[in-house]
């Protein structure tokens, strides 16, 4: 039995022990490291070569070298100086393409906040999962159609990732002309990322290409909110993934017949799309009013003599949240889509984007404030959204003070179209049709105006050592002497909307025939989409929710009332 | 005992909840509602089309008062909840047939 004296005496020896046993390991440690390299807070080592930064790379002796000695040294240094770039290009590109990922969290914030809250969970679930379904398809065919052929024609895969020269087949018509096939219509490479398509490169591009397809996807979701079928959206999606989206894209981007119009037909550079006002939102706009006009206006929203009734949104600051992380995305979208952190003009290309952005959301809030009433804070959001759009395509190719205008017309131009629309009863509850289409197809032809000459040499295999007369001149607008490029630009932007109204549109008319109808019963409109189609209600404790059942057959028959075009299949 | 039902301005209530305190009213239930009386609603719009807002958000507070309570509540309900502007509310006063504490069985005016 211990006392506490005892105790006491014990830890006493204890306590000894530990301190001398703690000074003979520091006294022996800092023996043992005294001859240790030291810390050094500049990163000096940065800039000294060793095998892992220039590999085989033996300094030479400035009195000593052999010739031998020189050339491998230079070799090496080159070797590294090579490695270096693509790093950088690899990186900004990834990371540009992060970006744009997380722009899908942007989308369903907006679109969900201009819903309501009886559709919150649905609406969002659509935002959520087209990004599965989207990439879905993409990599099953969507990649292989839309960049399979870029190295099938005279313009070549992108330099800056090193050519990618395994996707290199493509259907063609027409015959050859400047070492290439004919006429590009789709290509046939890289299926599932598989065979040619197992290559460091060309799945940098793949990440990069997908993130903007399904910017693209994503944008129909807003326009057929709140009465479209999870099923026929399901269905649709992958078909966008997988046919519709990469057909034309890879006619504007993956060496297609739109971008061959510059040097099979002198038009200019031929199509020429930056970051994809065209092949990403005037595609995502066309196919919103396509399916927008075929589904149908939502029950209640307009009245039979034609009167508008407002739908208000149920989260505004979630709104205005999703459009600024749209904006943050951008700078992903439009200067990541020089796939090269050494291209000079990334600077002027993510500040023409922000500035864009900027010129519309006041143009578009005053022209409100001003002719309307009030600042409406959904408008301002979608003139944001708009100026991003239009300034998408023109964004390398232009001065920032077009980029200014650009974006002042954009922002005025959507309240335009957004009242065009409602008077012609295609019910659009987020704007997409005239965010993303309108102002799709001006920042197409924005291109074929604004743009300036000083980037773009050699843009779709044109006038790489001089256009125009003058070397080293880059893509050149109306403004600045040349004609024929808003020729390109404005067959890019005829072709895109007709090719996505009418593919689409049949898509979505054999789904609806499949399915029965691509929307949902009146009843359950009525109710609320989101236990009927998902299950789950999206805020169980803060609203009261009336299930379908309760909808009573005299509500159905004022439902039924409603003008919509006869195209769409009758509500059960 | 009586229940006394007052629709109010949503932004009066803490200023009511004071002078149910100072009269002595113990604790009260409050839910909040929408509803118009003689006030006509107002019209909005929203990008561009107008619409009307009839429904106004109020709150109900609803207390059961002794019966000698129930003229200096309405005197509280008064001071404290009138802005003088249509819209400041409205009060009913019910008569209770009984009440219950549950916690301790306590009836009627012990339970109040």
């Amino acid at each position: 039995m211990l006392t506490t004296q005892h105790r006491h005496h014990n830890h006493r020896w204890l306590a000894i022990a530990f301190v001398l046993i703690g000074l003979l390991t520091v006294f022996a440690t800092s023996r043992a490291y005294a001859e240790e390299p030291k810390a050094d807070p500049t990163g000096a080592f940065q800039t000294t070569p060793n095998a892992y930064s220039v590999p085989g790379y033996i300094k030479p002796d400035p009195e000593k070298a052999s010739t031998k000695d020189l050339a491998v040294a230079v070799d090496a240094v080159a070797q590294s100086a090579s490695h270096g770039l693509f790093s950088v290009n690899f990186v900004w590109t990834l990371v540009a393409g992060f970006l744009v990922m997380f722009m899908q969290a942007g989308f369903a914030l907006v679109e969900t906040g201009l819903i309501r809250a009886k559709n919150a969970a649905h609406t969002m679930s659509m935002n959520f999962l087209v990004y599965a379904l989207g990439m879905f398809g993409f990599f099953v065919c969507g990649f292989a159609f839309m960049c399979g052929g870029l190295n099938g024609t005279a313009i070549g895969g992108p330099a800056s990732l090193g050519g990618v020269p395994t996707l290199n087949h493509m259907l063609t018509v027409g015959s050859a002309m400047n070492g290439d096939h004919g006429w590009g219509l789709l290509g046939t490479t890289g299926f599932f990322l598989s065979g040619s398509g197992y290559d460091g490169a060309v799945i940098v591009l793949f990440l990069f290409m997908m993130v903007f397809m399904d910017t693209t996807a994503t944008i129909v979701t807003g326009a057929c909110a709140e009465r479209w079928s999870f099923k026929s959206f399901f269905i649709f999606s992958i078909i966008v993934g997988a046919f519709i989206y990469p057909v034309f894209g890879g006619w504007v981007w993956g060496g297609g017949w739109l971008a061959q119009l510059g040097y099979r037909l002198g038009l200019g550079h031929g199509s020429v799309d930056y970051a994809g006002s065209g092949v990403v939102h005037m595609q995502g706009g066309a196919l919103a009013f396509i399916t927008a006009f075929m589904i149908g206006p939502r029950i209640g929203k307009y009245g039979k003599d034609g009167t508008i009734h407002p739908i208000l949104p149920h989260d505004i600051p979630m709104v205005q949240l999703g459009t600024f992380i749209l904006a943050f995305g951008w700078f992903g979208f439009n200067a990541g889509s020089s796939l090269a952190g050494g291209d000079g003009r990334i600077g002027i290309i993510a500040a023409n984007t922000m500035i864009a952005g900027m010129a519309a959301t006041l143009s578009g809030v005053l022209y409100m404030w001003k002719f309307v009433g009030k600042p409406d804070p959904s408008m301002m959001c979608n003139s944001m959204l708009a100026g991003l759009v239009a300034i998408t395509a023109p964004c390398a190719f232009v001065t920032p003070v077009s980029a200014f205008i650009i974006g002042a017309v954009a922002g005025v131009l959507v309240v335009w179209s957004v009242f065009f629309f409602d008077k012609r009863k295609v019910d659009d509850p987020v704007g997409a049709i005239s965010v993303h289409g309108v102002n799709g197809i001006w920042g197409v032809i924005a291109v074929g105006l604004f743009s300036d000459g000083t980037y773009g040499a050699g843009w779709n295999g044109v006038g790489a050592t001089s256009y125009l007369g003058a070397a080293g001149k880059g893509v050149t607008g109306l403004f600045y002497g040349d004609s024929k490029q808003l020729i390109a630009q404005l067959i890019e932007a005829g072709v895109g909307t007709a090719w996505n109204v009418l593919v689409g549109g049949l898509a979505f008319y054999i789904i609806g025939k499949i399915l029965g109808s691509n929307r949902v019963p009146a009843e359950v409109e009525i109710a609320g989409l989101d236990v009927p189609e998902m299950g789950i209600p999206g805020y169980p404790e803060f609203i009261a929710q009336t299930a379908p059942e309760e909808i009573t057959s005299k509500e159905l028959e004022q439902a039924e009332g409603l003008p919509v075009p006869r195209m769409r299949a009758a509500a059960r | 005992m009586k229940m006394v039902v007052a629709m109010i301005r949503p932004h009066k209530l803490d200023e009511i909840k004071e002078s149910f305190n100072e009269i002595g009213v113990q604790g009260m239930s409050v839910t909040e509602i929408k509803g118009y009386g003689r006030t006509h609603g107002q019209t909005e719009t929203y990008r561009g089309s107008a619409y009307n807002v009839e429904f106004i958000p109020k709150v109900r507070i609803e207390v059961g008062v002794p019966d000698e309570l129930v003229e200096q509540v309405l005197t509280a309900l008064q001071t404290s909840g009138k802005t003088g502007k249509i819209g400041d509310g409205k009060v009913f006063v019910l008569p209770i047939e009984s009440a219950m504490r549950i916690r301790t069985g306590e009836r009627n005016d012990e339970a109040l």
